[in-house]
């Protein structure tokens, strides 16, 4: 009773007053990334600086919310999955240019903007799953759109953007006509709708839908060490994972990352914050708690993630992905990739 | 002399105390239009260069499709109400009390939720097809499976079951109230009793029907969630897309306004389409028809085919949910988030709940006081945010209380000398503010049709009785339409609870509720403590369910 009076005068409070908490070493967070993955993070953060860290996860439209409470806005930090989301909050105006050397000697300058708009804080590769017992080893991203693989590929939809980054990373090799071509055959290889997430390419493998599932590196690590449950343990152990390349290059590599707010009220502490996310321990989180790739050299990858091979990363740089996305994302369209 | 003075006294104070209700209902209209307003003043800042190429490639398809899926589930839901609707009212056999208010039961389940389900439920790992395969002799779903859900018609069928229940309500109150003097004189005339639901039952009972579907099509319209699981890129979903992924506001505020001007479009069609149709229930008992009662055996036929239904469209799911929900208790336990968010979900719905019932109690009443063009068009204006999707009206709401939240910030710094910072989107207000704006109509419309049912010559008698016009209200309408502000508030209620775009917005920081956190789990694939969440909002949605049933019994 006591514990229900003391929630419900704090939620009168966030309710009833505004929420301008000049108290200090507070940061607020707005962040894409759901509050499972980086509460470890954040958590490790508090317990070393005392920061009290408040989050909101916002799913669609972070950009148009910090955008639109513009002065006002309460948000520091903003974290975010994907180049291409990041580099949006970059051309809507509502980051800050940081200078740290902590963080530009902790992320390679490929992985991060070349103003300090932006850092990218951990990578995850674009991989194929397929059946445990194939005896396939190697596959180029070209194959995918093979017609010996008709009706066996599973993917989520097109428009989403871990697909656009690939898509536009294929434009970065071969030119939007090649790439419209590629998208097409895949498009006829598919083994259903495209829906829903990654994991269901290991799932639907597991039921015999389909013989290869593109997703990403993380959610093997996610599934095969139990945090999910015994589910998905048998998901994750139902597959294999390739590291595809392209013929002339190597395996499409995505980041998440985060920027400093624009109109920051605790910009010291969002730095700060920055600073924490590539220290060694927080890095070392990344690759344990999330199955991620860690950005900074000298971090291990988890054992799991390590067990799929040398991640070779592919030649073409972030940004000339990113420059691509929108194009990508037309050429989804044009395809009637995801109908 | 004196006598007249009264009578003008009267109508003055009765004006007047009409005049301050006009005037609320237009300020809830003016409301309703605020964020809408905020969108068009932010589309037009943008150029037109989206539209080109959603022209060409995507919405062809896209309407191709979101007509498909409509009137697939436009006429399952319309097959599955009435058929049962008249199954319920027509026939007695064992169960049929028990059928009457379970058939309700679907409602409780959210369209995301049943799409949720299903994908587990058949999937080729999961427990329908691994029982198929067993019976059959199979060991691999490589050897034998199932189509896959995520397609058309697994759409249309999951929606179909979830939503016929808008149907099945309307109808079955329409063939309640239908003479049963008619009936047994068609009865009498030899009418067989098929050719009673054809020729007799049906046609009368067509409005019912018509309000029924277009309800479960524009919840088709605004669902977001089960399309995007099933893979059916409806127009909602493929605009939605569109604005995520070219990221710019004044182009998504176009493409939000084209898409309100869709569904308005269609709500004008189905207004325009039953212009000359009138209901004329009328206050007066009709005798009830009298159902027939079959032989045992085809009585318990009927009843398993009105069960059908309801394992389907709540049984499977609501038992599917609680096992998972109950594997994760074992596994991981009730962590604390869980009362947090159900405060939370609890705390903001009550309170929008009690805003929304206030502002459609003005809303309704201004008509009922004042009848008139000005009431009429309040009225039509602050249930449009209903046929909007929620998308739309979390987008306006957005640009129109950020903007707010903004100016009132500055002009503090600047000549109180402290900042604000944001009122509305800062606390929960803002989401409050939307859940009115987008379930006026539930409770604007629920407390008209409670309030229609006064006779007006009960106002009349209470005022000559020595009430005054606030009297009159409180003692008479108040407490006359109770039933229906009840009903208004529960609906209100579980929508506030269910509604996910708005609510994904628009919340202020460290504020997770039921809704937003199934998303989460679901956005990344994980369904660990969602199925609980889950099971939360199914169980809060049974809450009307049971009241209707209480309500349909009586009345």
């Amino acid at each position: 009773m006591k514990q229900l009076c003391k929630k419900s005068t704090l939620l009168a409070a966030a309710l009833l007053s505004s929420t301008s908490v000049a108290a200090a070493a507070e940061l607020n967070i707005y962040t894409t990334r759901e509050p499972g993955l980086i509460q470890p993070l954040l958590d490790s953060f508090t317990k070393t600086t005392g920061t009290k860290v408040n989050t909101v996860f916002l799913k669609d439209g972070l950009a148009e919310r910090v955008a639109t409470e513009g002065t006002s806005s309460p948000a520091d930090v903003l974290m975010m999955v994907d180049a291409g989301n990041l580099v949006d909050l970059v051309d809507k105006g509502v980051t800050q240019p940081i200078d740290s050397k902590v963080l530009t000697e902790a992320v390679p300058a490929e992985l991060r903007d070349a103003n300090g708009n932006w850092f990218g804080l951990s990578m995850r590769a674009r991989v194929v799953y397929a059946p445990k017992d194939s005896d396939l080893a190697t596959l180029n991203y070209e194959d995918l759109a093979d017609p010996k693989w008709k009706g066996k590929v599973c993917i989520r939809p097109g428009q989403h953007p871990y697909n656009t980054a690939l898509f536009a990373d294929y434009i970065a090799h071969y030119g939007a006509d090649e790439t419209e071509k590629w998208l097409t055959g895949l498009k006829d290889n598919l083994a259903r709708k495209p829906a829903g997430g990654d994991r269901d390419g290991a799932k639907d493998i597991l039921g015999g839908i389909c013989d290869l599932a593109i997703a990403n590196s993380y959610y093997v690590g996610l599934m095969r060490s139990g945090k999910g449950g015994e589910e998905q343990t048998a998901w994750g152990n139902a597959i294999k994972v390739i590291l595809p390349t392209f013929k002339d290059g190597g395996t499409q590599v995505n980041v998440s990352g985060a920027a400093v707010a624009k109109h920051a009220p605790n910009k010291a502490e969002a730095v700060k914050l920055l600073e924490y996310l590539v220290s060694d321990e927080a890095q070392k989180i990344y690759a344990e708690a999330n199955y991620e790739y860690p950005v900074k050299a000298g971090i291990a990858a988890d054992p799991i993630i390590a067990s799929f091979g040398e991640l070779k990363i592919d030649n073409k740089s972030l940004a000339e992905i990113v420059s691509h996305r929108k194009q990508a994302s037309e050429l989804v369209d044009k395809v009637g990739f995801d109908n | 002399m004196h006598r007249m003075a009264v009578s003008i006294g009267y109508r003055k104070r009765g004006q007047r105390s009409g005049a301050l209700w006009l005037a609320c209902a237009i300020a809830m209209a003016l409301l309703v239009l605020l964020p809408i307003t905020a969108l068009f003043v932010q589309a037009m800042q943008g150029s037109a260069g989206l539209w080109l190429h959603l022209l060409e490639n995507v919405l062809p398809i896209a309407l191709r499709d979101t007509v498909i899926l409509l009137i697939g589930v436009g006429i399952l839901a319309a097959v599955l109400g009435t058929s049962l609707a008249w199954l319920v009212t027509a026939y007695d056999f064992p169960g049929r009390g028990m059928l009457e208010w379970a058939l309700l039961l679907p409602l409780a389940v959210p369209t995301y939720i049943i799409a949720y389900a299903y994908l587990d439920i058949l999937h080729p790992i999961g427990s329908v097809q691994g029982a198929i395969r067993w019976i059959l002799g199979y060991t691999s779903p490589r050897e034998f499976r199932l189509p896959d859900i995520r397609s058309m018609a697994g759409c249309i069928i999951l929606l179909g079951f979830v939503l016929y229940p808008y149907v099945y309500i309307p109808t079955r109150a329409m063939f309640l109230t239908q003479s049963g003097n008619l009936l047994d004189a068609a009865r009498t005339l030899g009418i067989s009793r098929r050719g009673l639901f054809w020729h007799l039952a049906l046609p009368l009972a067509r409005p019912a029907v018509a309000v029924g579907v277009s309800l479960a099509l524009m919840e088709t319209l605004n669902d977001v969630g089960a399309a995007e699981f099933l893979g059916v890129r409806t127009l909602t979903v493929s605009i939605y897309t569109t604005w995520i992924t070219r990221n710019d506001l004044p182009g998504a505020a176009q493409i939000a306004l084209a898409l309100l001007l869709v569904v308005v479009t269609l709500v004008a069609l189905e207004r325009w389409a039953r212009r000359r149709q009138r209901y004329s229930t009328g206050a007066q008992r009709h005798q009830r028809f009298e159902p027939h009662r079959p032989s045992p055996i085809k009585g318990w036929l009927l009843f398993a085919a009105g069960a059908l239904p309801i394992l389907i469209g709540f049984i499977a799911p609501a038992l599917y949910l609680s096992s998972e929900a109950w594997k994760r208790v074992q596994f991981a336990g009730l962590s604390e988030r869980f009362f947090a968010e159900a405060f939370n979900t609890i705390v903001l719905a009550l309170l929008a709940t009690i805003c929304t019932l206030a502002a459609g109690l003005a809303v309704a009443y201004a008509n009922r006081l004042r009848p008139g063009p000005i009431s009429t068009w309040s009225y039509r204006v602050s249930t449009l945010g209903y046929a909007a999707p929620g998308s739309v009206v979390a987008l306006g709401v957005l640009i129109a209380l950020a903007t707010f939240d903004q100016a009132i910030d500055r002009a503090a710094t600047t000549w109180l000398g402290f900042a604000t910072g944001l009122l509305f989107m800062g606390s929960g207000l803002a989401l409050v503010y939307a859940y009115i704006v987008r379930f006026l109509a539930i409770s604007a419309g629920g407390i008209d049709s409670g309030l229609a049912r006064i006779p007006a010559s009960l106002d009349q008698a209470s005022r000559l009785l020595g009430q005054t016009a606030t009297g009159t209200f409180v003692r008479v309408h108040l407490s006359l339409s109770r039933a229906a502000l009840t009903a208004a508030g529960l609906l209100v209620f579980v929508d506030c609870v269910k509604e996910l775009p708005a609510t994904l917005l628009l919340r202020p920081l460290n504020l997770e509720t039921f809704a937003t956190h199934l998303y989460g789990e679901a956005a990344r694939g994980t369904y660990e403590e969602a199925s609980i969440a889950a099971l939360a909002i199914v169980a809060i949605g049974i809450l009307p369910v049971i009241f209707l049933s209480r309500v349909g019994r009586t009345g």
